[in-house]
């Protein structure tokens, strides 16, 4: 296919997407192809959210849509429209880590660094609709996140020590 | 009281640092290189082989080329040279020439002006082959009649290793017992969780090369880059992003930045090639499926008499770090328990897979599995407590192992006693320990069991692969108005926290808070060389090198402050941030005396280097003999508790307690990390993973099928830090990265047995497995019974 032909595909199928991505109403010509993870990465430069599979298999791309823990690589842009998105570069308030990222810097739950925001997002989602989780509670709510090096004992500890912090006033 | 008294020097080491590029990974921010998205860059894709083994007739490309957007195509006729990590074995071309080995070795690549073009470029490409014969196991490339991968290697053997060191027929002839069995590692891999990825930008006009690389050693891609590129190494420049993970994949160059450079030349422009998961597995350089057969002569008094070790491994369809991988496997065998009287038998086999490499633990896993297993089995027979039957054992260090390897510090004795303790081994070893008592557990379906193995590593081999008579390390530190130390180290981290140890080293020897110090790592323009993230080197070489520099600057600083006081350098006290002469001295501040220093110079820059010494670098009793060799060993010890449900075959781990003696602990948060990390990816290798095959088509290759431990499948790992304090470390410190891995697989296997009274000698031990060995057990009785 020639590339102006491909271009104009491209405009016909594509839509406005508008959404509240990490606290900031934007809209943006999205064609309707295009996965959330990408639309994030590529199209809006927020790179903290993470590859590491073929789809589906290992966590590191989830974000907060609505509050609640999704797979940015199996979720399509356009089905974000109207909704609330937050990514893990939304966490921090004041230039000051939140308690999740304050729990895996301060307890080692991130060694090489690349589930990390995976594991922060589904680790803010759990501690925003419970703040005191158990310890089951904690593993049933990273249950498909895969870390490669922490052996997940310290991650553990990162997300009960955040929830302390909660408990101190500051937000997951 | 003078308060000037009151001021002492900041203490960095020894206590729980979280790490200094933690803020950046919490954040987001952290740039890893497929991070990199450069505007106007061109998209790699790489055409890979569909075959196992076959004769390439043609690379068709000119459908390909066709398509409007493409903007390089490469195939193996555009490069002819090989590489490879050991300058003795450089096989491998980039892209495959004349033959393909494995299914997915690369045949030819892509840059297009978007992903899409360059997806449809490579479905455009035609392979014309024609087939050979292709050998899945290291049995069948061993056949008579098996035609060779590379002409160079008769017999598809890549490395025939054989020694004997003392007499180990006498010494079974003398031994009280002797048992031998075979045992069965599967094949695993590193499968860090970013996928590789390279980003390369060839500036036509000034002819220089940039390669951004997930790289453990930007080094060794620099050294590949200048060869396959045929391009001097000064026009070529090698940065390292942040790293997500290795564990020894990425040791060696792969040809993922390889390939990114020749495009990038091609198309005279930026190329981003990121490979998916599939591919990442298929890039492989993983743990090889190991065969061994063990044969060990045990006394009454526990002590060992002789061994015999025969060890085959799978390496795959290239040389890569074959050698090395299958001589550690047999000189590791020693410089953990007093061994004499070994005889080992190893062969590195090529075959038509992808080509395996060095993972954590590099060459030492499976056989420290077959040992520890095979010594719990007969202590067990002999009638000695697993545990005393390794304190019969012991070395007494400093020594000399019989093939010459140097043990100057030995914490395994404190390890042992440590877990024996946390564990409550004593009170609940082969007693149908766990909860309740012998006969609440008969009655169950559920039976629990503790186990016990040791392992060790080394901390960096003592002599690189590259050898060019350098120092081992070389650190550098820039000091200017600012008052800022700047660390400038090649020193790759990847996740294990080097960067941080550095700063922390640096920091300590100058009395300084970690705030003050900066370290500027990973781009070959900027930083010195180093010989990279592998072989758990870095705290051990360029710790050492960093307190050298630290000490240099050290010297210029209290120089500059001698004279500024008027007094002589000897009576100078450096306070961190005051140096004065005499306690009553009011003193100078930190930033006076940079700025009395600096008048001599201008900006400050320090050299600090660390060479091994000659006594560590292994011996000459046999071809290879200084794979093995080391400044100093780690050393392990584990106990594993596990409930095995007799009803579906699920093994549970419930514990580890896990003692490693890291010589000196510079950051006790970062060494519990590492050896949890440790402990939880033998867990992996010994339960769940497994790189399985069907007609060389990997069919685990993705994060489903190749079964890594989840959180909710994990154990509590609690770590106990044991330190022997060597006398060449950093401080006293060695290795903690790499030397508790092996220990989980047989403290397992031994754990099993003690539950259900069955072994396992083939890992992993999948529940199917055990249902298995239940069912045949059962079986048996009834027929015995019948």
């Amino acid at each position: 296919m020639e590339p102006h032909k491909q271009k104009r595909d491209f405009c016909r199928m594509a839509r406005l997407l508008s959404l509240t991505l990490n606290g900031r109403a934007r809209t943006d010509a999205v064609s309707d192809n295009v996965l959330l993870l990408d639309y994030l990465r590529e199209i809006v430069g927020l790179t903290g959210t993470k590859t590491g599979c073929d789809g589906g298999e290992c966590g590191a791309c989830t974000v907060l849509v609505d509050d609640r823990p999704l797979l940015s690589c199996l979720t399509l842009a356009a089905r974000v429209d109207g909704r609330r998105v937050d990514t893990v570069e939304s966490l921090a308030v004041d230039g000051r880590l939140s308690a999740v990222q304050r729990g895996f810097h301060e307890k080692l739950g991130s060694q090489c660094g690349y589930c990390t925001p995976g594991f922060i997002m589904a680790s803010a989602g759990l501690l925003r609709r419970n703040p005191r989780p158990s310890e089951d509670e904690i593993r049933e709510a990273l249950g498909s996140n895969i870390c490669r090096c922490t052996g997940y004992v310290k991650i553990i500890e990162a997300v009960q020590h955040a929830a302390e912090l909660c408990a101190e006033g500051l937000t997951p | 009281m003078n308060v000037m008294n009151q001021i002492l020097p900041a203490h960095n080491i020894g206590d729980y640092v979280p790490m200094i590029d933690g803020p950046d990974k919490v954040s987001g921010r952290a740039k890893y290189t497929a991070d990199l998205l450069v505007p106007g860059s061109f998209a790699g894709r790489i055409f890979r082989s569909p075959y196992s083994h076959a004769e390439i007739l043609e690379v068709d490309v000119s459908e390909a080329a066709k398509l409007p957007g493409v903007k390089a195509i490469v195939t193996g006729a555009g490069c002819d040279k090989t590489f490879g990590v050991l300058p003795i074995a450089r096989s491998e071309y980039p892209l495959a020439r004349d033959r393909v080995r494995y299914r997915g070795e690369p045949v030819a690549a892509v840059a297009a002006i978007d992903d899409a073009t360059a997806k449809e470029a490579v479905r455009r490409i035609k392979l014309k082959v024609r087939e050979l014969p292709a050998y899945h196991t290291a049995h069948e490339a061993l056949a008579d009649d098996a035609i060779t991968l590379h002409p160079h290697r008769a017999k598809n053997i890549e490395r025939d290793v054989f020694f004997e060191l003392g007499d180990v027929e006498a010494a079974f002839a003398t031994a009280d017992l002797v048992r031998e069995a075979t045992y069965n590692c599967a094949e695993v891999c590193q499968n860090q969780m970013e996928m590789h990825a390279a980003l390369a930008d060839y500036d036509a006009v000034r002819d220089r090369m940039t390669v951004h690389a997930s790289t453990q050693v930007p080094y060794y891609v620099h050294l590949m880059l200048a060869q396959v590129l045929d391009m001097d190494m000064s026009r070529i420049r090698v940065v390292k992003p942040h790293v997500g993970g290795g564990f020894g994949c990425r040791t060696e160059t792969l040809n993922v930045e390889l390939i990114a450079a020749l495009l990038a030349r091609k198309a005279s422009g930026c190329v981003r090639l990121v490979v998916n998961r599939e591919e990442t597995f298929i890039t492989h350089r993983g743990r090889p499926e190991t065969d061994i057969r063990l044969k060990i002569g045990l006394r009454k008094d526990g002590r060992i008499a002789g061994v015999e070790c025969e060890c085959i491994q799978r390496g795959g369809a290239h040389s890569g770090y074959g050698v090395v991988t299958i001589l550690y496997a047999g000189s590791m065998l020693y410089a953990i328990y007093d061994l004499h009287n070994v005889r080992y038998m190893g062969k590195r086999v090529l075959t038509n897979t992808p080509p395996c490499g060095a993972f954590r633990g590099h060459g030492t896993v499976d056989v420290r599995f077959a040992f520890e297993s095979l010594l719990d089995q007969m202590a067990r027979e002999i009638g000695i407590d697993p545990i005393a039957v390794r304190r019969a054992n012991y070395l007494k260090a400093p020594t000399f192992t019989d093939n010459d390897l140097m043990v100057n510090s030995y914490g395994l004795p404190e390890c042992v006693d440590w877990v024996e303790r946390q564990s409550g081994w004593k009170e609940r070893a082969g007693r149908s320990n766990g909860n309740g008592s012998a006969a609440e557990q008969k009655n169950s379906a559920i039976k629990k069991g503790l186990g016990f193995a040791c392992s060790h590593y080394i901390s960096g081999a003592s002599k690189p692969v590259n050898w060019t008579g350098e120092p081992h390390a070389t650190v550098k530190i820039k000091l200017d108005f600012d008052g800022s130390i700047v660390v400038l180290s090649g020193a790759a981290d990847i996740g294990q926290g080097s960067t941080t140890i550095l700063a922390q080293a640096v920091a300590e020897v100058l009395g300084l808070d970690l705030a003050r110090v900066r370290v500027v790592t990973g781009d070959s323009e900027v930083v010195p060389k180093d010989n990279g993230s592998y072989s758990s080197r870095v705290t051990f070489m360029v710790g050492n090198a960093a307190i050298d520099a630290a000490q240099n600057l050290k010297a210029v600083l209290i120089a500059a402050a001698a004279r500024k006081l008027d007094a002589k350098p000897g009576e100078v006290e450096c306070l961190g941030e005051l140096y004065r002469a005499g306690a009553q001295d009011k003193g100078l501040s930190f930033n006076e005396v940079v700025t009395e220093a600096l008048k001599d110079s201008g900006t400050i820059t320090v050299t600090g280097t660390y060479s091994t010494i000659p006594e560590s670098h292994g011996g000459k009793k046999y071809r290879g003999a200084a794979i093995g060799g080391t400044m100093g060993y780690s050393y392990s010890a584990q106990v594993v508790e596990v409930s095995v449900d007799e009803d579906t075959g699920v093994v549970t781990v419930d514990k580890v307690w896990v003692a490693h003696d890291c010589g000196k602990a510079l950051n006790r948060l970062t060494v519990e990390g590492q050896v949890q990390g440790s402990v939880w990816m033998g867990m992996g290798q010994a339960m769940s993973e497994e790189a399985a095959y069907h007609d060389g088509l990997m069919l685990t290759a993705n994060m489903l099928d190749y079964r890594v431990p989840t959180i909710a499948d994990s154990p509590p790992i609690e770590v106990g830090i044991v330190e022997s304090i060597d006398p060449h470390g950093p401080f006293g410190a060695k290795e903690a990265g790499e030397g508790s891995l092996a220990a989980f697989l047989p403290a397992l296997t031994n754990a099993i047995a003690d539950a259900i009274g069955l072994r396992f000698n083939d890992l992993p031990v999948t529940p199917d497995r055990v249902f298995a060995a239940l069912e045949k057990r059962a079986r048996a009785k009834s027929n015995g019974g019948a």
